[in-house]
């Protein structure tokens, strides 16, 4: 554990790569294995401006896994808690499923599934082979793909380079938008592209301290 | 700002999950609550406090049981208690059986230190259901000490309210109608400031307008006719008037709770600063779709 307080993992998107081909949102369904009208990651697409100068800014959001989580903070059965190295994390045996942890999180990641659902009404196979019982009534969202940061402890590969130990998104992300990494380490692939670029966080005006970084400008990673 | 296309939740969107089961937890325990604060002013008055103190624990306990039926895992409930550092749930949670012990007390003993415990705890749990909503920082609509200043002032409105109810019964709390109405004035106060402030700050379209169609009925109904019932009823020591009065003010504070929770509460959406330069096009301005920006003073 001791070896976790030392990192922060953080994830920098570029929006000015993001084409917003949802592959991110498809590969986080097959990775984690969500069910329909549930999406731990998904992109926002944002048209703005009048014919004929329009805009269209595609944004990838999931839980932030802030430094500073109001759902950690309101969780009244201490389901919700909070890694060393910055993962927020939901422990689904203690979970009740009050949905205080929903209305706290600014960022709309958490959703509450009362019962089970299939894409077409009964269970394919593959949705029989991957259901998971114990995430009925309680709040889920994105973990950062926790297993695969696990596995990087035991393997001593790095995330966010070593694909097996990166999450699922940013290995699928079809334009290179998506970074991941430790950015307590100044040499980490995150920090230096943060130090090059013009980004922001989500709301940070509610003091939740955030680990996603949207690129707006600057150099190219 | 330019017109904006709503899709995949860029904008706030109405909460789901805390339906009419989850907001009869702050109807129900807010008007309890609240009557075991005002039953010490109805022994003040030579009423005798225990049936309002038992038809609070009543209500307090009506309200845990709607809330009980709607979380995703009822059995395992008894969870609720593991945070007290930071959770405002917990803290409800753990503030209710000493609630529930000093008012049952109170209302087998008849003990005046008893109800007055009640009364104390019972402002206590008002207090803990306004944290709870102002913690949770995702409903702007919640997130703000005038919303908990408001919760806390509606539920010791709403508990004197149903004592003046019982007024017919109890003619000696005709002067009832004189906290009553005072109680209505600061509840006004708390009103004005909320809106004041969430007009000020800024806030979702979809949350002023909730309140926008609600408010004529609740400042004339659960204010001004409450306020001028309750005073008919002290001044001339009508019991009926009072009655509808505390009637008024009790089922407008409800009201304002349901609208609070199931029509106002709206999620906080998504932002840009400015929009990203792509490719040869130049950055755009930023955005906050769904939302009415904050007022100039």
């Amino acid at each position: 554990m001791s070896a976790q307080a030392d990192k922060r993992y953080v994830m920098a998107i570029d929006l000015r790569r993001c084409v917003g081909c949802q592959t991110c949102t498809a590969a986080c369904k097959n990775s984690n294995a969500t069910p329909p009208g549930v999406q731990w990651r998904r992109v926002l697409d944002i048209e703005t401006g009048e014919f004929p100068d329009v805009q269209r800014t595609f944004m990838p959001v999931a839980c932030m896994h802030c430094a500073n989580p109001p759902c950690m903070h309101v969780c009244p059965t201490t389901a919700t808690k909070q890694r060393l190295d910055g993962l927020v994390t939901i422990d689904y045996d203690i979970c009740i499923g009050c949905a205080n942890c929903v209305m706290a999180c600014p960022y709309d990641a958490r959703s509450i599934q009362h019962m089970a659902k299939y894409a077409y009404g009964t269970p394919m196979k593959s949705e029989e082979a991957r259901f998971e019982p114990e995430r009925l009534g309680v709040a889920t969202k994105c973990t950062f793909c926790q297993d695969r940061i696990d596995l990087a402890a035991k393997t001593g590969q790095t995330p966010g380079v070593d694909p097996e130990v990166t999450p699922a998104c940013v290995n699928s992300c079809i334009s290179g938008a998506m970074h991941f990494g430790d950015i307590k380490d100044k040499a980490s692939n995150v920090s230096k592209l943060l130090a090059m670029t013009e980004h922001f966080r989500m709301h940070e005006e509610l003091g939740t301290d955030p680990s996603v970084y949207y690129i707006l400008d600057g150099e190219e990673a | 700002m330019s017109e904006t296309k709503i899709l995949d939740r860029v904008v706030p969107r109405q909460q789901q999950e805390w339906d009419i089961k989850g907001a009869l937890n702050f109807i129900l325990g807010g008007a309890g609550s609240g009557l075991l604060v005002a039953s010490p002013f109805a022994a003040m008055l030579r009423a005798d406090p225990r049936p309002y103190v038992a038809l609070g624990l009543v209500l307090v306990a009506g309200g845990l049981f709607a809330v009980w039926l709607k979380i995703g895992r009822p059995w395992r409930a008894f969870h609720v208690v593991r945070r007290p550092s930071t959770s405002w749930m917990t803290r409800e949670a753990l503030i209710a059986p000493f609630l529930f012990i000093a008012g049952a007390l109170g209302v087998f003993t008849g003990t005046p230190l008893f109800i007055l415990l009640a009364g104390l705890l019972g402002a206590l749990y008002a207090y803990a259901q306004g944290r709870i909503l102002k913690a949770n920082i995702g409903i702007s609509a919640w997130r703000r000490w005038s919303c908990v200043a408001l919760i806390v002032v509606t539920a010791i409105v709403e508990g004197v309210g149903i004592v003046a109810f019982s007024a017919p019964f109890w003619p000696s709390l005709a002067p009832l109608g004189f906290l009553l109405a005072a109680l209505i004035v600061a509840r006004y106060i708390a009103w004005t400031n909320y809106i004041g402030d969430l007009r000020r700050t800024g806030a979702p379209k979809g949350t002023l307008q909730a309140f926008d169609v609600f408010a004529p009925r609740f400042l004339i109904l659960g204010h001004a006719a409450a306020a001028v019932f309750a005073l008919i009823g002290a001044v001339g020591n009508y019991p009926a008037a009072l009655a509808l009065g505390g009637a008024f003010a009790a089922v407008g504070g409800a009201l304002f709770k349901y609208t609070l929770v199931c029509r106002a509460a709206f999620t906080q959406g998504f932002s840009l600063p400015r929009t990203p330069a792509r490719g040869r096009s130049k950055p755009g301005p930023g955005l906050q779709p769904g939302w009415e920006p904050p007022q100039a003073n």
